[in-house]
């Protein structure tokens, strides 16, 4: 930051202002907002690996990181919404919606007594459940931009439907592993690099991550996604299209749920309605221990992979030390609290 | 005598049961600072949005640079030169000075990284900000990837009126700059808007402190109860003239109005 700057133009000396440590390290952390959820991950991992020593095992990281898996594919979309200032509690419903669509499709005999379909081409099926889990995207963008109504109530609806629309085509029949063509599970496929084991799917968070990381930074689009979510009423005056902003956002985030669809299937080696109902929440949790405010306008989608790392550092962390479930629970809460604390703080930097 | 650069006649906006607008005429001439004032509700901000393109009035003509037009956004009264500096300034806070100079009409990459992947120029866009700020004589370069949220009410202010400055255009509309401003910074914004005319850019001021709009102003629009009651320049009437005039105690008759533009407008 330019404490010293030097010239000799009239606010010159305001930008000159000497600042305190503290002042400092909130100025830093003011502009790369997922510094902090970064030195509390490389904190973490530090203070476990010392407790227990299998805690830094490659075995235990590269478990720890195929974990993330859904829940960092599904961060990426929630980190996209919660930019622009808005929320999506549906965010597990559509996924879910996807992945049983998809995998009704590429099933070898007809699983849904509703939808007889079945033995299609994999490929096609898993377009197809990315190209609903698209249009669900759509749907909660439409609702929100054109009626102008709260992300929240919209996304506390559609996820309802989203669920129960699931069971209606579906059922609740959960389809194995062994029903579907291979295709389907590719997302789950293992390989080593070094002594680290990755499977395909971890390889395409990581992608999408920097994917997403370069957008919102180099391309106009990313700015107005900012600038929506900082101040909607600001960016319409500058010549902002806000409304096809937001219903882009939560069209691409649909397109975001419907690839952690695939990955999911691969992780868990089968198709079910009741993967994790709290999907929704995990991933605003490592949006929100990632560094992103939930008051839109700031935050860094690569926050939310440290966030959603942090959270399994920390559950996996204090399981090797034999704490048990319930304390764990309790210091992700108190983890999530601190995040938003530490949010305010930094919201207050002046010049 | 020449054009006016921005022109409205009979213009009428209606907000429901309330006039905004009553039949309101307005003239802004080249290179001159037009002051607009007027007591609360009297038009005002109503007459500027419609040239702004933030309203579109329901009876009445306007024209700019000799063009007739109806503007239906901000962007399309951009695109005829006329941009306004919002009373809310319009930036967005987190974002740094560079991106919100070029808050919705960013500059791409030359060939492929700019027409396929859409990549910004980022480079670009900071040096030509810094350019920008450096000719208003309002910044030092090394601040330009300064977040706006970290500068100050005046600093903001300026980084808002270089926005306005920077892309050519003709007009400037100016909401109310120095309301929520000390004396310092107000003044340093009066100095920007000399400036600006001394770059041949006309400027419509909407103010509400007296000292300042006569301090700057080539001309005063005094509006009331939704039109223009009359024109006066700083030179032939008084501040309190300019009160009567906006509270109706004073009418001054056509003959005393100053319509047309100053001899020499600086």
């Amino acid at each position: 930051m330019s404490t010293e700057a030097t010239s000799d133009l009239d606010l010159e000396e305001e930008f000159a202002v000497k600042r305190s440590p503290i002042q400092r390290l909130q100025m830093t952390l003011h502009r790369y907002p997922w510094l902090s959820s970064l030195i509390v991950l490389v904190v973490v991992v530090l203070i476990f690996g010392l407790v227990n020593e299998r805690f830094l095992l490659p075995s235990t990281i590269s478990l720890m990181i195929q974990q993330t898996v859904i829940v960092g594919t599904l961060a990426i979309a929630q980190t996209l919404i919660i930019l622009t200032a808005g929320i999506d509690l549906s965010i597990g419903a559509i996924m879910i919606f996807g992945q049983m669509l998809m995998a009704n499709f590429a099933v070898y005999t007809t699983a849904s007594n509703v939808l007889p379909i079945a033995g299609q081409n994999p490929w096609v099926a898993i377009f197809l459940g990315i190209c609903a889990a698209t249009a669900a995207g759509a749907v909660n963008g439409f609702l929100i931009v054109r009626f102008n109504l709260p992300p929240f109530i919209v996304t506390l609806g559609t996820w309802s439907v989203f669920m129960g629309l699931t069971l209606i085509l579906f059922k609740a029949r959960t389809i194995q592993g062994p029903e579907m063509p291979d295709e389907m599970k590719l997302m789950g496929e293992s390989f080593p690099i070094g002594p680290f084991n990755f499977s395909i799917g971890v390889i395409t968070m990581f992608l999408l991550y920097l994917l997403f990381a370069w957008i919102l930074k180099n391309t106009a689009w990313g700015t107005h996604v900012y600038a929506v979510g900082d101040d909607p009423v600001a960016a319409q005056l500058t010549g902002i299209n806000t409304k096809r902003v937001l219903f882009s956002v939560y069209l691409v985030a649909g397109v975001v749920m419907g690839i952690a669809a695939y990955i999911t299937i691969g992780r868990v080696q089968s198709a079910s309605p009741n993967v994790d109902p709290m999907l929704n929440l995990q991933t605003i949790t490592a949006v929100v221990i990632g560094g992103t405010s939930l008051f839109g306008g700031r935050g860094a989608v690569i926050g939310s992979l440290l966030g959603a790392l942090i959270v399994n550092a920390v559950e996996m962390g204090l399981s090797l030390a034999g704490v048990d479930q319930s304390y764990r629970t309790t210091a992700i809460g108190l983890l999530v609290i601190l995040a938003v604390g530490v949010d305010q703080w930094i919201r207050k930097v002046k010049a | 005598m020449s054009e006016p650069i921005v022109k409205g006649r009979n213009l009428v906006k209606r907000f429901g049961s309330v006039v905004g607008l009553n039949h309101a005429d307005f003239d802004l001439f080249p290179g001159e600072v037009l002051a607009v004032i007027g007591d609360n509700g009297a038009g005002k901000s109503t007459l500027i949005k419609c040239f702004a393109g933030a309203h579109l009035p329901d009876e009445g003509e306007m024209w700019v640079a000799g063009e007739q037009v109806a503007f239906k956004s901000t962007h399309e009264a951009r695109e005829h030169g006329v941009e306004t500096v919002f009373q809310t300034l319009a930036v967005a806070p987190a974002l740094d000075i560079s991106a919100n100079l070029y808050l919705g009409r960013e500059l791409r990459k030359p060939g492929f990284l700019g027409k396929v992947f859409r990549q910004m120029d980022k480079k670009r866009m900071r040096q030509e900000s810094g350019q920008h700020l450096q000719d208003l004589g309002i910044m030092t370069v090394q601040n330009i990837s300064q977040a706006v949220e970290t500068l100050s009410g005046g600093q903001r202010q300026a980084v808002s009126v270089a926005r306005a400055a920077a892309f050519g255009s003709k007009v400037i509309i100016l909401d109310e700059p120095t309301a929520a401003l000390g004396v310092r910074e107000s003044a340093k914004v009066l100095s920007l808007i000399q400036d600006l005319r001394e770059r041949g850019i006309s400027v419509i001021l909407i103010s509400h402190n007296m000292p300042q709009v006569f301090e700057v102003a080539d001309r005063i629009h005094v509006q009331r109860l939704g039109h223009r009651a009359a024109v006066v320049t700083p030179q032939t009437h008084s501040m309190n003239d300019a009160v009567a005039i906006m509270t109706g105690a004073l009418q001054v008759p056509e003959n005393e109005q100053t319509l047309t533009p100053l001899g020499s407008p600086a």
